[in-house]
């Protein structure tokens, strides 16, 4: 029996890509991924010590600097604050904060977000649209080839098309009697206002944004998935205040997500006719929790910030 | 008349200043009313860069909020330290904030501004501009900015200090005597950081100065 069990364990433990095809759901928002099985770890990218010294080498490192430093080391890409380094922490590497090891083997995919298969340029792309509500880099510039030649590095050893445990925010469930936008706002006062500042400005050293702008002209637009609630949500349960991750409860993930994103931010890109009416039905009526085109406090959320 | 009540309205408002200004400086150079505030000079120095051998911080440019704050939480033993404490003890509120606007406002070196996109050659270079996330611990400039310059009313510099004073406060954060941080956002970074990595990345900060 004993004997037995072992085998199956083994078996169990066998890559599951012979028996299942590519995955094809939607790669829009991330489906809440799995814990590692007991006794196993997240998956473990190199050491920046072990990268060669030759032309592969160069090309990660300058896609390392890009991705923690966005704004100086692309500045023609980035139209705010932002730096991917702000939403993936440990420069991309953390498990549960979307790590670039858990997005880089799981392309090309379907995504509802533009309704077409992406391919790994083509999702860094959307990044800098909607995010660093900036302007796409083109495929084949050096900025997505020393983006891409960082991913795939991270994800050396990494088995492609299989969902790692650890490639999302872990997800948080929304409270029962819904999100309370004076309770985030609460949280965010005693909590986030220290480095955010209490208006959600950021702050600066010099010209350097330090601390990321949380909303108005500087932040992420309307189409950038931290827009979701239930993201933001995520987001900050696991790594907010920023090293001190997993302290606030569900509940206060929620309300203060729901109190950030309750702000005018860059339009959504995507915009239709001028109207936030039909941008909210195609792009934001079926895009998990978010107050685009929501009427709060008397007024219409949506309008942008430009 | 009214240009002269304007012109009276700009001196008295320059007067004002100016007194401010020379209560703070006299305050750091010859110590509050009462006898027992020594002068800051005596162990931070004229140029209020500290003395790193005795391990007396850089004040010098520090925003006067958070030497306010400083100030205050040593008087109210949120923040202990023994030789400070009967200096501040004997200064008013109205001295301690004079003295704070002085030391803002005091001249500092330029620094070089090293940021998260710098290679590291060290353990201290490391810990600053990459962390120790496994431990929850983030890069040292994601708060104190490039180079360690400080951002401002809550995140000081940290380049300027002495090895000597950055090792002494991250000793007294694992040891409860300093616990006057926002939400311990600095404590709980301490008590998770090694012997090693608390020299190291002193001397980090402190190297980056000289």
């Amino acid at each position: 029996m004993r004997m037995y069990l072992a085998v199956a364990a083994t078996f169990l433990s066998l890559p599951v890509a012979a028996q299942t095809a590519v995955p094809m759901d939607d790669q829009s928002q991330l489906a809440p991924s799995a814990q590692p099985a007991a006794g196993a770890e997240y998956f473990q990218p190199p050491s920046e010590s072990d990268l060669p010294d030759n032309a592969f080498g160069e090309l990660v490192r300058e896609g390392r600097a890009i991705f923690v430093d966005t704004r100086k080391r692309a500045p023609e890409y980035v139209g705010n604050g932002m730096t991917c380094a702000n939403c993936h922490m440990d420069q991309g590497r953390k498990p549960n904060s979307a790590p670039l090891w858990g997005a880089y083997p799981m392309y090309p995919a379907y995504r509802s977000k533009n309704d077409k298969v992406n391919t790994y340029a083509e999702r860094m792309q959307g990044c800098f649209q909607f995010s660093m509500n900036g302007t796409p880099p083109p495929a084949d510039s050096h900025v997505l080839n020393a983006l891409t030649a960082y991913s795939y590095w991270l994800s050396t050893g990494a088995p492609v098309a299989e969902v790692l445990p650890g490639r999302a925010y872990p997800e948080v469930p929304e409270p029962a009697g819904g999100y309370d936008l004076a309770q985030g706002r609460q949280v965010y006062d005693a909590q986030c206002a220290v480095c955010h500042g209490p208006e959600g400005q950021g702050q600066k050293s010099g010209e350097d944004f330090v601390f990321p702008p949380l909303w108005g002209k500087e932040s992420f637009n309307w189409g950038a998935g931290m827009h979701r609630i239930n993201t933001a949500a995520a987001f900050i349960k696991e790594s907010m205040p920023l090293g001190k991750g997993g302290s606030l409860t569900d509940e206060q993930a929620w309300n203060v997500a729901a109190f950030m994103n309750s702000h005018e931010r860059p339009q959504d890109p995507r915009l239709i006719d001028g109207s936030i009416e039909e941008t909210r039905k195609k792009y934001h009526a079926n895009d998990g929790v978010n107050l685009y085109g929501v009427e709060v406090d008397g007024v219409v959320l949506g309008q942008g910030t430009n | 008349m009214k240009t002269i009540s304007v012109a009276a309205g700009l001196l008295t408002c320059l007067l004002t200043t100016s007194i401010q200004a020379d209560a703070g400086a006299d305050i750091y150079s010859k110590g509050g009313a009462n006898a027992a505030a020594l002068a800051c000079v005596t162990c931070h120095g004229a140029d209020g860069l500290g003395m790193a051998a005795s391990g007396f911080p850089r004040l010098a440019g520090l925003s006067a909020t958070y030497m306010e704050k400083q100030l205050h939480d040593l008087k109210a033993g949120s923040r202990v330290a023994p030789v400070m404490s009967p200096i501040v003890n004997a200064l008013t509120d109205e001295e301690i904030q004079s003295v704070s606007q002085y030391i803002e406002n005091m001249p500092t070196p330029s620094y070089p501004r090293v940021e998260r996109s710098s290679e590291v050659d060290s353990l201290g270079a490391q810990l600053a501009l990459r962390g120790a996330w496994d431990r929850n611990i983030p890069e040292c400039v994601s708060c104190h900015g490039p180079g360690g310059v400080g951002v401002g009313d809550a995140f000081p510099p940290l380049v300027g200090q002495s090895s000597n004073y950055l090792a002494s406060q991250l000793v007294a954060w694992r040891e409860g005597t300093r616990q006057n941080d926002p939400n311990d956002l600095m404590g709980h970074i301490a008590r998770s950081m090694t012997d090693e990595e608390v020299t190291a990345v002193s001397d980090y900060f402190s190297g980056l100065g000289k």
